[in-house]
């Protein structure tokens, strides 16, 4: 718990179990407030871009509300801003989930698909996995994160401290810059360890 | 392999748990968001909430019920019954559903799951399957399992294994496979149904029906189940869900430990 409940926003996407994000920082006593104006987007002490949904549906709800530079500009000055799950994909400059759609390109990285059924592996990767963050991470604790994804990144971007995770092959559970968070996964479903990362993150 | 999810199941009627044997008999089992909470706190990995009722009633899950265990919890939570069509989905989202258990609209309408799909992503959308063994032959039931909706009440002379993968190729990202025989008999997961089902699709499958053990549980993972889904031993308190993992952990079956950020450098 913080002493002075921040306020933190939510983007609207109406794509995503918003309700599970407004939820899950009410239980940690945050005020919060969903939006999809780019004003609040803006102005916002701590913005969370959620994420359930397809790619290509989230980036053109992000478009159409004209959210894109407000949001570029917020995570190029190292604003608190928290992406999760397509969140977080939709910072990368694209998705082979929708070729031809562009992401918010903050980081250099097109998200890719996992190849079904290879070897035993499920897709969706749907459960409990392990990440693991870099020495130098100060927001993503180790442990057991919920995953529920199809696509997923495997380069670390430049300048961005990398959280590894294993399934089918390494790839990207998250991204630290400062109080610049992505999360492939979703702290707000990820039990008592996803509660430590957001009261982390609420403190960064 | 993930570690396999232990999923209590919340069937809920008029806002209350309830569960009975092969969907008949219903008893009352306590409140919904308290029960959600305690398992929760036992190490539950995720949470079923069904409305049993919704579909046979012709109307939708009851949102206020879905709100308030949203409200306490912060595990997964899948909810089902009565989502006709894609604004169904949308309001059970708004409410604080994670994904979406669709049954007997994707059989009349299939095509649903795609449209699901497009909108919420695979990941968000289950296709629940209930299936009732057959033993004479009856035409398009070739592998011996019947599709069966409306809470278990109807039979749609479906092949429960051909439904599976078609799902699958329309847009579901997991099968809540439910075996009416079994279920609430506590005599054993339908293993035969499972393999079956498992070899036909590479999405996760959610093992449901006839719970009554963790050797249930490690049987249903070995016969390629994902996550196993139980309610009456964890309602009757036969089961914590904290015991049940120690108990799988035992048996080798890989689970998730509890966080402890103590532990975590």
């Amino acid at each position: 718990m913080t002493a002075c409940a921040p306020t933190v926003t939510v983007v609207r996407t109406s794509t995503a179990n918003l309700a599970s994000v407004l939820t899950g920082f009410e239980r940690l006593g945050c005020r919060v407030h969903a939006t999809d104006d780019v004003g609040d987007v803006a102005a916002a002490e701590r913005l969370v871009l959620p994420g359930v949904g397809a790619f290509a549906a989230a980036q053109r709800a992000i478009a159409s509300h004209g959210l894109e530079d407000a949001l570029r500009e917020r995570i190029e000055r190292g604003r608190p801003t928290l992406g999760i799950c397509l969140g977080m994909q939709l910072m990368a400059t694209g998705s082979e989930e929708a070729s031809g759609v562009c992401g918010l390109g903050v980081f250099e990285g097109v998200v890719g698909g996992y190849e079904s059924g290879e070897e035993g592996w499920r897709v969706p990767q749907m459960g409990w996995n392990l990440v693991s963050p870099d020495a130098r991470c100060e927001i993503v604790p180790r442990g057991y994160a919920y995953f529920a994804n199809s696509y997923r990144l495997e380069v670390a971007p430049d300048g961005w401290l990398p959280v590894w995770c294993e399934y089918a092959g390494r790839f990207l559970a998250a991204v630290e810059r400062g109080p610049v968070v992505g999360c492939q996964f979703h702290p707000e479903l990820s039990g008592d360890y996803g509660k430590a990362l957001l009261t982390r993150w609420l403190e960064a | 392999m993930l570690p396999v999810r232990i999923i209590p199941c919340l069937d809920v009627r008029d806002g209350r748990v309830v569960k009975g044997v092969r969907f008949r008999g219903l008893e009352d089992q306590g409140d919904p968001a308290a029960l959600a909470l305690a398992y929760e706190e036992q190490g539950a990995d995720e949470v079923v909430v069904l409305d049993v009722t919704a579909t046979p009633e012709g109307r939708g899950t009851r949102l206020d019920t879905v709100a308030a265990v949203r409200a306490r919890l912060s595990v997964p939570v899948t909810v089902g019954g009565g989502i006709g069509e894609i604004g169904d989905a949308a309001a059970l989202l708004e409410a604080g559903a994670d994904k979406v258990a669709v049954n007997t609209a994707a059989l009349r309408r299939p095509a649903l799951l795609t449209d699901l799909a497009a909108r919420f992503g695979s990941q968000c959308v289950v296709v629940s399957l209930d299936a009732l063994a057959r033993r004479e032959d009856r035409p398009g039931v070739d592998s011996g399992y019947e599709v069966v909706v409306l809470s278990g009440t109807k039979p749609v002379a479906r092949d429960a294994v051909a439904w599976a993968r078609e799902a699958v190729e329309r847009g579901a990202g997991e099968i809540l496979l439910t075996s009416i025989d079994r279920d609430g008999t506590r005599s054993g997961y339908e293993l035969t149904l499972l393999r079956a089902v498992r070899s036909a699709v590479c999405v996760p499958i959610v093992a449901s029906g006839g719970a009554d053990s963790p050797q249930h549980m490690a049987d249903a993972v070995r016969a390629g189940a994902d996550a196993v889904l139980a309610a009456s031993i964890f309602h009757q308190g036969n089961w914590t869900v904290e015991e049940v993992k120690g108990a799988l952990a035992a048996l080798g079956v890989s689970v998730r430990p509890g966080y402890s950020e103590a532990r975590t450098p």
